[in-house]
């Protein structure tokens, strides 16, 4: 089994939990979904409770962190935008330090499941719904009208801007989840090489070696990917804003 | 020939796969939803409340007191440079003063030379009228007396020799038309 590179994804219940015949155990993805909420806060708590106006390596940290985002958010969605801060700086930290437990063997890597980042896709889409039609009204729909194109196509433009408006979180959370996914199969089944040769030998040994190095080499790709791919889902969100906003500005 | 066996292998292990695959298991979707809403929420809730505004504190605490300073700075500097402008003001005014008072002290010392020298020259002007005056007198009273010697000799000469005795005012005019 342990060269099987989908086991990785199983949910295993670790407390059992039913509500009305609904199965909401406390699996394994439960848990580094709390490990991840908790090292974060526990970390970025413990970093920023000196308040130093010279701040400490840890405080320095997390400042840049939070200039990191708050730049990505006020570039994308200017300063208006800075009232979705919470939001996008929590899913940046989330996905950025679940993608990074995923990279530790044997632990379970959250965004790996489609549920997930569909959940947090849709949460971004709704608040841009939520949000443009409460701050712009029916003005938000500017945002299928793009301005200076001429009449006669313009059906056919609103038609592609619609779908590809509702094509938005399907694009969000799929883009997250297959990199996860398909990063850590291509891992896993490196990995299975190398067991899998070394058991015919030293030919088999020698020849292990080349799995060997390409999963060191997938291995500092993913954590390029995992930090990546909450960047992109972060840049992502920040520019989905943008367009509650600024409906009519692109 | 290796790699292929490895594939076997893998594939072999793969198969003993359940047939779901994982991540599309609609069966772990509400237990997953339902901890993501709960951690995702309390995240959220942690992040809002407690370290943005955490931080956001912190940076603007620092960009008050950068502005602070700076601003400090500016009024230190004008203050220096107000300083600097006072002391050569100051330095040019008692400049101008030295010289002045150099001015007036050599003028003073002139003039005081000159009071001083005026007065040794009066004096010495006056002591001379004075010692004129007094010779001329001199002279005058010895003239006088001379007249008198001579009258006096006149009178005795012509008592000797003629016998006679001339009153003074003949004697006197005798004599002085002679001295003419």
């Amino acid at each position: 089994m342990a060269n099987d590179p989908i086991s990785q994804f199983h949910l295993k219940t670790l407390i059992p939990l039913e509500v009305g015949g609904t199965d909401i155990s406390f699996t394994n993805s439960a848990l580094f979904m709390v490990a991840t909420v908790v090292l974060t806060s526990v970390f970025f708590i413990w970093a920023t409770s000196g308040r130093g106006i010279v701040p400490s390596r840890g405080q320095s940290f997390a400042e840049m962190t939070y200039e990191f985002v708050a730049g990505m958010l006020r570039d994308s969605a200017g300063s208006e935008g800075m009232k979705f801060f919470p939001l996008v700086f929590s899913l940046f930290l989330f996905i950025l330090v679940a993608n990074m437990f995923g990279m530790f063997p044997y632990f379970f890597t959250v965004t790996s499941h489609v549920i997930i980042t569909v959940a947090l896709a849709f949460l971004v889409f709704f608040t841009v719904i939520i949000v443009g039609f409460a701050k712009n009204g029916f003005g938000f729909l500017k945002l299928f009208v793009p301005s200076g194109v001429p009449i006669a196509i313009m059906p056919l433009v609103i038609a592609i801007e619609v779908i590809s408006f509702f094509a938005r979180p399907i694009s969000h959370s799929v883009r997250l989840f297959a990199n996860m996914l398909a990063g850590h199969i291509t891992l896993k089944v490196f990995a299975g090489f190398i067991v899998s040769l070394s058991s015919f030998g030293a030919l088999g040994v020698a020849g292990a070696i080349l799995p060997l190095l390409m999963t060191i080499g997938l291995t500092a790709l993913e954590f390029l990917v995992a930090f990546l791919q909450a960047y992109v889902f972060t840049m992502l969100t920040c520019m989905y804003l943008n367009d509650a906003l600024h409906p009519g500005g692109h | 020939m290796f790699i292929s066996q490895a594939l076997a292998a893998t594939e072999e292990a793969t198969n003993g796969a359940p047939d779901v695959f994982p991540p599309f298991d609609p069966a772990s979707f509400a237990s997953q939803l339902l901890w993501l809403t709960i951690t995702f929420g309390a995240f959220y809730f942690i992040m809002s409340r407690v370290i943005i505004p955490r931080i956001s504190g912190i940076l603007e605490v620092r960009s008050d007191r950068i502005t602070r300073d700076l601003d400090e700075t500016q009024r230190l500097k004008a203050e220096a440079d107000a300083a600097h402008a006072a002391y050569e003001h100051e330095l040019a005014e008692a400049k101008k003063n030295a010289h002045g008072i150099a001015m007036e002290s050599t003028e003073k010392a002139k003039a005081d030379s000159a009071k001083v020298r005026e007065k040794v020259e009066a004096e010495l002007a006056s002591n001379l009228a004075e010692a004129e005056a007094r010779i001329a007198s001199i002279k005058a009273k010895a003239m006088a007396e001379v007249g008198t010697i001579a009258n006096e000799t006149t009178g005795e000469i012509v008592k000797d020799l003629i016998g006679g005795k001339l009153t003074n005012a003949e004697i006197t005019k005798a004599v002085s038309s002679l001295v003419k």
